[in-house]
């Protein structure tokens, strides 16, 4: 990591920036950490105390922000520490992660929203939005208090990969939670119906003899909890969507104007079930992989817009937690290296545009979480942005240089990847937060 | 039976002879109630109350929910006006011997009683009540329905402090969706051509109640901007198990009544509350204390506001 410096150039660069509709090769300067701003191609000289960056034609954009990360802290600090999941943030070109409220202890108390935002803070740490406990202890038994965690820093609510279970406390919790104009996340999976399986129903669980998860179960919890928020006015948002039948129905709602948003995670674009071949325990997800018809639908809700972001759903694991049988190991992969360039295989095989796919990464979900463009709560640190003014949050990537993953050599603590030995297109040259490098040296 | 008729018939119409709540009442029969509890404001004041008025009259105070303070201003009203009083709380009546509703009604109309003050935890169960007997009923608060009598004496508050009704902005705040005491003031107040808000969280203050003619407010900053009363509703503690607030600091944090807040309102807005009052939830204990609360004052004006009701019912049985 380099010292700060009170101007740095960027040159020969090509800047995106998809919030503000920017695609064009030109310069970005950087004054004592803000943005201080951009050049079209042509313009020269440059103050005289900054330090130049010549980006070798690679592409700048806004450090992405990644909308669903759990980080081992607090509780599980083996695992993960805020420290190490910056470094493969970082490596990754993310500069804001919004970290799910399901440590131990749950993060239900202003104090802990605190705890987390300030962490974000420290030197050499990537910046976190916290998300709040919906219900206390994220249990599912009884909101939590939302009001107070929102003032504190709480970004949106969830209970993390437990889904609401009854209509009834997902009604309070969007009616209530309208009050203070704070969003929803939901784990869109009927429990009752998931149960204790842990691949999606079938043939591959038959022949695996895999308990199954009916894909029907996520289409049920969706097509409830849209019809919730309808009746509520509540402002309602799906994590890591897998199913053509959800974000058909995510779709339709949106149609006849209901605020229902989704995101999604590079493993349900990117693989199917089969990536659970001799019961790979690495490729043990919450939603399970789905059958290629599912992976090819949630493409094209990528490409149609209907998704709002593709968050890594970062979720580290320790060996011990995946060398187990198949429905006892522990759901979730590592995903915070490998978030851009998994996404950029979408941009490659021509389903997005590359401004398309860094908005899903950058402005989409910023703007989603609060901290960009109109839609930006007072007092938060803006992110997913070039605009003058906002922190130099940079990532500098070239998207065509090749790497390959290699479970054991990522960046950071956790380890648990389920696209070991992938080849990737799109590799991060540098990450600066607040102008200061926190990744990558020379260019 | 003819109340609960078109036209406001409920109360004191050509063959009205109950109180069952307020809605559907005219000012015209509205401000002659104020008028008359006025009056008997000035005897309670000076201890000369014509204990002739109800001589002979027997008042039944039926009461299936606990209630202390409702249950003794109805009392003394009675007694001030000499009617002879009975007190009957459900812990020692039959009711919890399993006899039905309309059995209690049918021994009651054997006793003969001329008025029947009635509080029950089930909406509508005076108004049952009220088809079975012969006496006048008089609800003292029906689940989350009404709590005609409640509302009156807020009026009156008003009225006395304000100099009039007509035209106030009135913000009712807290538990609105399961409170009879706001139901009872929405409909006077709306009567009165009052400006009225409603402010709390969603959860306690649906978004459909717009439909009675208020505006809703999720924000105290909102709701209390240039009010001329602010009127807090008690959070009962059920809210809190039942999940619609998490937690008595939250509620206090963004619903509660401090300085700052009561500041939004008009300079000497009137702070009322029909308590019990839940100190440190609702209402800051200095605000609760303060010059411009009349709370105090509300209890006072209930037991004349009672006396008005009883009277005029029960001459108009007489008549």
């Amino acid at each position: 990591m380099s010292s700060t410096t009170s101007a740095i150039v960027f040159e020969n660069v090509r800047l995106i920036d998809p919030a503000a509709r920017l695609d064009q090769p030109g310069r970005l300067l950087v004054r004592d950490g803000l943005i201080a701003g951009i050049d079209l191609p042509g313009a020269e000289g440059a103050p005289e105390d900054a330090v130049v960056i010549n980006g070798g034609g690679a592409v700048l954009c806004p450090g992405l922000v990644d909308m669903r990360v759990e980080i081992g802290e607090p509780g599980h600090e083996y695992r993960e520490t805020v420290k190490s999941a910056s470094r493969a943030a970082f490596a990754g070109g993310i500069t804001t992660v919004a970290v799910l409220p399901t440590g131990t202890p749950a993060i239900d108390d202003p104090a802990m929203v605190r705890l987390l935002c300030s962490r974000g803070e420290e030197p050499g740490h990537v910046s976190i939005l916290p998300y709040g406990a919906l219900t206390k202890g994220c249990r599912g038994e009884e909101l939590a208090e939302i009001g107070l965690l929102s003032e504190a820093g709480a970004v949106a609510f969830t209970d993390g990969a437990r889904a609401v279970a009854t209509a009834r406390l997902m009604k309070l919790a969007l009616t209530y939670a309208r009050g203070f104009s704070a969003m929803v996340v939901q784990h869109p999976e009927e429990p009752t119906l998931a149960g204790s399986g842990c691949a999606t129903d079938g043939e591959l669980a038959l022949r695996l003899g895999l308990p199954g998860i009916p894909t029907a179960a996520e289409a049920i919890m969706i097509a409830r909890d849209i019809r919730l928020a309808e009746m509520t006015g509540g402002r309602l948002h799906f994590g890591h969507v897998s199913t053509g039948e959800g974000v058909d129905l995510i779709r339709r709602a949106r149609e006849r104007g209901l605020a229902v948003t989704c995101d999604t995670a590079p493993q349900y674009f990117d693989l199917n079930e089969n990536a659970i071949g001799d019961f790979r325990t690495y490729a043990k997800f919450s939603p399970p992989l789905r059958a290629e018809v599912d992976r090819l639908a949630i493409c094209a809700a990528l490409a149609d817009g209907t998704i709002d972001a593709v968050a890594s759903d970062h979720t580290p694991r320790d060996a011990d937690d995946k060398r187990l049988p198949f429905a006892q190991a522990a759901a979730g992969g590592t995903g915070l290296a490998t978030l851009l360039g998994v996404t950029l295989t979408r941009y490659h095989d021509g389903t997005l545009s590359l401004s398309d796919a860094l908005a899903l990464l950058t402005s989409k979900p910023a703007a989603l979480l609060g901290v960009s463009g109109s839609s930006r709560k007072k007092g938060t640190r803006s992110a997913g942005t070039l605009e003058t003014g906002a922190p130099a949050d940079l990532c500098l990537f070239d998207p065509d240089r090749a790497w390959r993953v290699i479970a054991g050599e990522l960046p950071g603590h956790a380890q648990n990847t389920p696209f070991d030995g992938r080849a990737l297109e799109g590799k991060v040259l540098g990450t600066w937060k607040s102008g200061v490098r926190v990744f990558g040296d020379g260019v | 039976m003819a109340e609960g008729q078109a036209g406001g018939s409920r109360f004191f119409g050509a063959s009205g002879r109950h109180l069952l709540g307020v809605q559907g009442m005219h000012p015209s029969q509205i401000i002659p109630i104020l008028d008359l509890a006025e009056t008997y404001v000035l005897m309670n004041g000076s201890r000369k109350t014509p204990r002739d008025r109800l001589r002979g009259r027997t008042l039944i105070n039926l009461f299936f929910e606990d209630s202390t303070r409702t249950r003794t201003s109805f009392e003394l009203a009675g007694k001030r006006l000499g009617a002879d009083v009975v007190n009957m709380s459900v812990s020692q009546s039959s009711v919890n011997k399993g006899e039905t509703l309309l059995d209690t009604a049918a021994t009651l109309n054997a006793m003969r009683a001329d008025l029947l003050v009635v509080r029950h935890s089930q909406s509508g169960a005076p108004a049952l009540l009220a088809q079975k007997v012969d006496a006048s009923v008089i609800n003292a608060g029906d689940g989350t329905h009404e709590h005609p009598t409640q509302a009156l004496l807020d009026a009156l508050t008003m009225r006395r402090h304000l100099g009039r009704i007509e035209g106030l902005t009135v913000a009712i705040c807290g538990d609105v969706a399961h409170s009879r005491v706001a139901r009872s003031n929405i409909h006077l107040l709306c009567a009165m051509s009052c400006r009225v808000r409603l402010v709390g969280p969603p959860t306690l203050v649906p978004g459909a109640m717009a439909s009675l003619g208020v505006e809703v407010h999720h924000t105290m900053e909102e709701g209390l901007r240039d009010a001329d009363v602010v009127m807090m509703l008690r959070l009962q503690h059920e809210r809190m198990s039942g999940g619609q607030v998490p937690s008595a600091r939250e509620y206090f944090r963004f619903y509660g009544l401090d300085r700052k807040r009561l500041e939004l309102a008009k300079p000497g807005a009137l702070v009322m509350h029909p308590g019990p009052m839940n100190r440190g939830v609702e209402i800051d204990s200095q605000i609760a204390d303060s010059d411009q609360s009349v709370i105090r004052e509300q209890v006072e004006m209930g037991v004349a506001v009672r006396m008005a009701v009883l009277d005029r019912l029960a001459r108009g049985n007489r008549s």
